[in-house]
């Protein structure tokens, strides 16, 4: 796939070819190249979490505090976002807000034009993938350039982030020598000639390949990892510098910002910025972080808009059971920790947000319409190791269990299903012993005819297909267990 | 409706079931801000983190701080040097000395001057031990945030007086600049990024070494 003349960036992979969870895990679980590279990077990555997290005494009392101030924040969500919209402008700071992707994309679009520009570099950002803005923008003749390490290797090699934190994780060293030899030179500086599957000399070339396009920037583009409300102060956190870049050397700066993002007080940073870090990268923390309250005049950039994105944020909070979702700080450790995720990828949940945090936040976001969305809450063992690990106390388990009886009351809304009726016939058996000893009879003949035989994968058997697809049938037992304690427990038996 | 009533009257339904009007009494935050982190040695520990991100650190007397900075320039073979306003005239003096090209900021250097000078050479505003962080408010000596940005080397001169236990500590020392709308930039190492196969690598597009001078007296 190459790009064609019509467009200026590379043509991305599509979310709209995945098919719901349950049909696309099969597929990324049989690309051992992609087992191989998730296993590596999310064994090293949960190991360095652990160290940095035990070194702080009062970690737990973090967590906890983390939780508390953003479910403050959520509650009286309305509240901070006045102030924060006065003190950003106060500060210079013009204040955009957003119903949902199409307005977010247009504002963005609208200030390159006023400006004059066909081209804005981007520091990595979740909420502008999740509103899908580089493709929106290419629709106006804009090309938008990633600058961070992973999303460059993503978007020179056509192709989808699976990671919130490393998008490009499930690729190895191999294949980013392929892409930069390949694309490089047909958008700006070409990769050095004979260049190696060195990390450093890659990075090296992303290095000399971006700073052209950095230092004749005009406009810049980013997320925003916080959102002061009393002090209208952005906070980004970063690795590499392609984020100072960004944010320091162009005239114009839009800041696409989920409207969940804000934190009351600059005291509040405190907490994260300790959090953040040694959840996400394993760090204490991260190279570098930038803090700006509005215009400083003679330093960066001298207009600053930041869009306040609503984009189904709203439907997440109108839900008291589901609204925890909104504490994320985007940190990944869920991803990092989840076996689900470490198997399967990011790529097969669909929607930019993968692991525990996408299962619970994709079906929030947009609702159950699309069968993909209501895949998601099933898109997970229960195993409760992401709540664990969350810095925010996000209780995971409870949320997707939560969002499963949504999607069943969803599909049985329209119609009645034939689980409904299985499930009907459970609950007469269950109602009474003797309704069960019936059935349990009709077992006994079949474990005699099996004689313990077991049964193995049992996928044809119908109706039960589904369930029985990703388990074995043990052998069909003899006996029953009350007759089982009969014969060895009572009457003074044994 | 405008988007800005349409979002605020979504918000506002989805919390209707909030009846405590307080934030503060409805979820307390059960955390005491800006408490310090029992250390032995807090210089120590901040010595101890700055270099665990491969990054220099000198420890000197303030007499020897002119002669120190020229070591740390020429370790890493630095030609030339940006110098914000508002640096001690010994310091300034010392690196000419050395036969180092030195360059003010005023008139502002373009970002192409920039990117072609060497190193930069700054004051600091707050470090922070438990991280190992720097923190520069762009102040007298610190300069506008493009300078320890381009440059491919930043040394930078910290008073032990300035070095504070943890980030909480950090926050409330710097709240002030922050709330006077002063830029704000935290360092912990030079740049880095491990996003192939996650082993690190130092430098890609920010300052790819930073060397730490610690003044103690």
């Amino acid at each position: 796939m190459t790009a064609t003349p019509t467009r200026r960036t590379p043509e991305p992979g599509s979310w709209l070819g995945i098919p719901a969870f349950p049909k696309a895990a099969p597929g990324e679980l049989a690309n051992e190249t992609q087992r191989r590279n998730l296993r590596h990077a999310t064994t090293t990555i949960r190991a360095k979490r652990v160290v940095r997290a035990s070194e702080v005494p009062n970690w737990e009392e973090l967590r906890t505090a983390g939780a508390q101030i953003k479910d403050r924040v959520g509650r009286h969500l309305d509240e901070y976002l006045v102030q924060a919209e006065e003190a950003m402008t106060k500060a210079g700071i013009t204040v955009h807000w957003a119903r949902d992707a199409a307005d977010a994309n247009q504002i963005v679009a609208e200030i390159a034009k006023a400006k004059g520009v066909d081209e804005v570099v981007k520091i990595k950002s979740m909420v502008t993938q999740e509103i899908d803005l580089n493709e929106a923008l290419e629709a106006e003749g804009i090309a938008a350039w990633e600058t961070d390490l992973a999303e460059l290797i993503v978007q020179l090699g056509h192709d989808l982030p699976s990671h919130i934190l490393v998008p490009a994780i499930h690729r190895n060293r191999d294949e980013v020598q392929d892409i930069f030899t390949r694309e490089m030179g047909l958008y700006g500086t070409p990769a050095p000639e004979g260049i190696s599957n060195n990390p450093e000399e890659l990075a090296a070339a992303a290095r000399v390949h971006l700073r052209e396009k950095f230092l004749r920037a005009k406009m810049a583009v980013s997320g925003g990892n916080f959102i002061v409300a009393e002090t209208g102060t952005l906070v980004i956190v970063e690795s590499e510098g392609n984020g100072r870049m960004c944010l320091t050397l162009p005239e114009t700066l839009v800041s696409v910002v989920g409207i969940e993002k804000l934190v009351p007080t600059l005291e509040d940073l405190e907490v994260f910025l300790k959090l953040l870090p040694r959840s996400s990268t394993g760090e204490r923390m991260n190279p570098y972080t930038s803090m700006w309250t509005g215009v400083t005049e003679g330093d960066g950039p001298q207009d600053l808009h930041v869009i306040l994105l609503d984009n189904g944020r709203s439907n997440v909070l109108s839900d008291p059971e589901g609204r925890a979702a909104l504490r994320c700080i985007r940190c990944s450790a869920c991803l990092n920790i989840c076996p689900v995720y470490e198997r399967v990828g990011g790529h097969a949940y669909g929607n930019p947000y993968p692991g525990p945090i996408g299962a619970i936040l994709g079906p929030q976001l947009r609702g159950m319409e699309d069968e993909r969305d209501r895949a998601l809450p099933f898109a997970s063992s229960l195993c409760g190791a992401c709540n664990e690990v969350c810095p925010v106390r996000i209780p995971f388990t409870d949320i997707l269990v939560h969002l499963r009886h949504k999607v069943v009351e969803y599909k049985t809304a329209k119609h009645p299903t034939v689980e409904q009726g299985i499930m009907k016939g459970a609950g007469w058996v269950m109602a009474d012993g003797s309704h069960l000893a019936t059935v349990q009879a009709g077992e006994r003949i079949g474990g005699r005819v099996f004689r313990g035989k077991w049964l193995g994968p049992m996928g044809p058997i119908p109706i039960a297909k589904e369930w029985l697809k990703g388990r074995d049938l043990e052998p069909l037992p003899t006996q029953n267990f009350r007759q089982w304690w009969k014969k060895n427990r009572e009457g003074g038996q044994r | 409706m405008s988007a800005r009533d349409e979002v605020l009257a979504r918000v506002r339904r989805a919390t209707a079931d909030v009846t405590e009007k307080d934030p503060d009494r409805d979820v307390p935050v059960d955390w005491a801000y800006g408490q310090p982190l029992a250390t032995p040695d807090v210089l120590e520990d901040f010595v101890e983190k700055v270099e665990d991100y491969k990054a220099a650190v000198r420890r000197v007397k303030a007499d020897a701080v002119p002669a120190t900075i020229v070591e740390a320039m020429q370790a890493l073979d630095t030609t030339s040097v940006v110098l914000p306003a508002g640096l001690p005239t010994e310091w300034i003096a010392a690196v000419e000395a050395a036969g180092i090209v030195t360059h003010g900021d005023e008139p502002q250097l373009t970002h192409a001057q920039l990117n072609t000078i060497d190193a930069v050479l700054t004051t600091t505003a707050v470090g922070m031990a438990d991280s190992g962080t720097i923190a520069l408010d762009h102040g007298v000596g610190q300069g506008r945030r493009a300078l320890s940005l381009l440059p491919d080397r930043h040394i930078c001169v910290i008073r032990a007086d300035q070095v504070v236990s943890d980030v909480p500590e950090g926050i409330a020392r710097l709240a002030p600049a922050i709330r006077a709308g002063s830029p704000v930039t935290w360092l912990s190492g030079g740049s880095a990024t491990s996003d192939i196969e996650l082993s690190r690598v130092e430098g890609v597009h920010g300052p790819r070494h930073l060397s730490v001078i610690l003044v103690e007296d």
